[in-house]
């Protein structure tokens, strides 16, 4: 049984088509890309698998049972974490409090533990505070733990993106453009810590990805999308020789010459 | 940004006089201020005389000075002698001694020592407020803001949305209490005579004030179901009519007083009865946004689907807020009406809501610092200028506008309320060290 597996997902914005029947399997440990055109769907195809939106038609299984319908809190809990294009973090929020965050449905306190700071509670904020630490220092950014997250750097910030999603234990990651807008050495860094991740918590994950050499070290096998359509599909040297693949991100070759 | 952040010595006086006060630990203050009021207490009488007052001033001389400005220096004189210069040299120079004592009290569970210190800040209270009736109720009114501004703030400032039903929340509170107090423990022509009489009756007026709260928190259930569903200006416009809704139900509740109101509440609403509800409402309400389950607020408000997508239960979070705020509204409103001993539906109208929404906008959002003092400053300052009459409603706004144009969240936004950091001992060095690490 794969890990997840979405099953003829169709979606439609009023009357546009936006996706058509899209297909995806992903086993437990697996990179997959999805890579395509700007506006061809691809971040609609994360929010619909992380609840954001619900699918017209087809159906989306986690470990074999659907999760469509359910609300983004509760599949992000059966273990699917994302991260996203413009990062979205908490401005009034500490680098530590970002990732204890991230283990909110973990804690089993309840309102009277946190009304009268019964001790189940310190316990509990104890150990996630511990664990939050502990995911800091394996992204290299516990020296920002108590600072505010607008003050840091770019590439720090996406680290506690990335340590805020995986935070949550996930089984599947879902990475939406994790490489956008930054400089070819950030990128180098950005792909030795999406590296170290899968080493280190084995997720499965699916990327979001414009720059086909990301693509090509990360992906075992990659997707091509193009107007909410899957044009082609296979490892990451086929797709990208592929003319189809080449025509929809250059153009039609005629043109060109 | 703020002064004394950066390790380089700054000059001018505020910057000197916090050098000055640096080593005072909050329990140095709380000494000090208790000097000052047992002064007044032995030497007030004997003082007045001799600087031709008729009395005491109430409120520091400044409704006295107000009236009449021929006793300016005497009442100036008054307020120098038995508060500033006491307080000061007593808070300055007992230091040393004090942070003893704070050292000795930090290695006691933080429960004991915090209540040693509320113990030392009601006696404060009470000895202050024996001089006069007058002092006795703007303090108790002054406490019901602060849990009033703090319940707002959570909604309004800890979870970003903008809410205009408090007036009506504390209204359903209050009615809900006196009913509850009137109808079951006193004669009444609207409620016939007492069914309970008894000793123990004013033991029941917690259960008084929580079935107020509740009834509150319900009121808060009705206007989140429609309104959550969007965001931003949908919940001031629904909670402004359910606030209208609410002012008019009761107005034509003749079983309650109708627009006359309902009197004779029982004289529950002591000192130590307040004192012990708003140190209860504020310790729970700061509990709540210090733990991951109310940083969650801050998280819907950042960025609500992130928050989402962190496993967070945005809805739950929101909606819990929402009545927990009116409920905290609903004691508050309690308390108020057995302070008053009287409540009628037109105290809870607009005038209320510019009251409520000025003391939490000029204190500070996201900060249980910034509610006490918005509450405390904007209370007090309503009460002193009260001589200027019309004017009043000319000064209090103005300093609004100077407070927006200068410190535009609040003058102690997002500001954390550590009950340890603020019982801790003062060193003046280690203060500048952990600042200069930062």
């Amino acid at each position: 049984m794969p890990l997840l597996e979405v099953i003829d997902m169709s979606h439609n914005f009023g009357g546009l088509r936006a996706v058509n029947d899209y297909n995806l399997t992903l086993e437990p440990g697996q990179v997959v890309g999805l890579i395509g055109p700007n506006g061809a769907g691809k971040t609609t195809i994360f929010n619909l698998i992380t609840g954001i939106y619900r699918p017209t038609e087809g159906d989306i299984r986690l470990e074999g049972q659907s999760i469509v319908g359910l609300r983004p809190n509760a599949i992000a809990a059966r273990g699917l974490a994302r991260t996203f294009q413009e990062m979205r973090l908490w401005r009034y929020l500490t680098v530590k409090e970002h990732i204890m965050m991230a283990r909110y449905s973990k804690l089993s306190y309840g309102l009277l533990g946190a009304f009268l700071s019964l001790p189940k509670r310190h316990r509990q904020e104890r150990e996630s505070e511990e664990m939050a630490m502990e995911y800091l220092k394996i992204f290299g950014v516990d020296r920002f733990a108590d600072q505010m997250v607008i003050d840091l750097p770019y590439g720090a910030a996406r680290r506690v993106e990335m340590a805020r999603a995986l935070a949550i234990e996930p089984k599947v990651l879902f990475l939406d453009e994790p490489t956008v807008g930054m400089t070819p050495e950030e990128m180098a860094d950005m792909i030795k810590v999406v590296h170290q991740v899968h080493e280190r918590f084995k997720p499965a994950i699916f990327l979001i990805e414009h720059r086909l050499k990301v693509v090509a070290e990360l992906c075992q096998r990659v997707q091509c999308l193009v107007f909410g359509e899957v044009i082609v599909e296979g490892d990451p040297t086929t797709v990208q020789s592929d003319p189809k693949v080449i025509e929809a991100y250059l153009g039609d070759e005629k043109v060109v010459a | 940004m703020h002064p004394g952040d950066s390790p380089a010595r700054e000059h001018g006086l505020r910057a000197a006089l916090g050098r000055f006060f640096a080593p005072v630990p909050l329990m140095g203050w709380l000494l000090a201020v208790l000097t000052a009021v047992l002064l007044e207490r032995h030497i007030g009488d004997a003082l007045i005389d001799a600087l031709g007052l008729p009395k005491i001033p109430v409120l520091f001389g400044v409704l006295v000075m107000l009236k009449k400005p021929a006793l300016i220096p005497g009442s100036l004189a008054f307020t120098g002698l038995v508060y500033l210069i006491p307080v000061t040299l007593v808070a300055r120079f007992t230091a040393p001694l004090t942070n003893g004592i704070a050292a000795a009290l930090q290695r006691m569970p933080l429960m004991v020592s915090g209540l040693i210190h509320l113990g030392l800040l009601y006696l404060i209270f009470h000895l202050w407020t024996d001089v006069s009736d007058y002092r006795l109720i703007t303090l108790k009114l002054m406490l019901i803001a602060v849990l009033v501004t703090l319940s707002i703030n959570l909604i309004n400032g800890y979870m970003g949305e903008f809410s205009c039903s408090h007036p009506g929340f504390m209204a359903l509170g209050a009615y809900m209490a006196s009913i509850f107090t009137v109808g079951l423990f006193t004669d009444d022509r609207l409620f016939g005579d007492a069914v309970f009489h008894t000793l123990l009756a004013p033991a029941f007026f917690p259960l008084g004030l929580f079935l107020g709260g509740c009834v509150a928190a319900l009121g808060a259930l009705i206007v989140a179901v429609p309104s959550f569903r969007t965001r931003g200006d949908y919940l001031a416009i629904i909670s402004l009519a359910f606030m209208f809704i609410v002012k008019s139900l009761l107005e034509n509740l003749e079983f309650a007083g109708g627009p006359r109101g309902l009197s004779g509440q029982p004289d529950w609403a002591t000192l130590p009865a307040v004192f012990c509800v708003v140190v209860l409402g504020v310790w729970i309400m700061n509990n709540f946004v210090t733990s991951t389950m109310g940083k969650a607020l801050n998280a819907v408000r950042d960025n609500e689907s992130a928050a989402e997508a962190m496993t967070v239960d945005t809805r739950k979070t929101k909606m819990i807020c929402f009545m927990f705020g009116a409920f905290w509204a609903g004691v508050a409103g309690g308390l108020f009406a057995h302070v008053l001993r009287y409540v009628a539906p037109a105290t809870f109208g607009l005038t209320k809501l510019a009251e409520v929404l000025a003391m939490v906008y000029f204190g500070g959002l996201n900060s249980v610092w910034g509610s006490i003092t918005g509450a405390v400053s904007i209370s007090l300052l309503s009460e002193a200028l009260r001589p200027l009459q019309i004017l009043k409603w000319i000064c209090i706004p103005l300093l609004l506008i100077l407070v927006m144009i200068y410190r535009p969240r609040g003058i102690m936004a997002f500001k954390e309320f550590n009950p340890r950091k603020i019982l801790a001992p003062r060193t003046g060095k280690a203060k500048g060290g952990t600042d200069a690490a930062a």
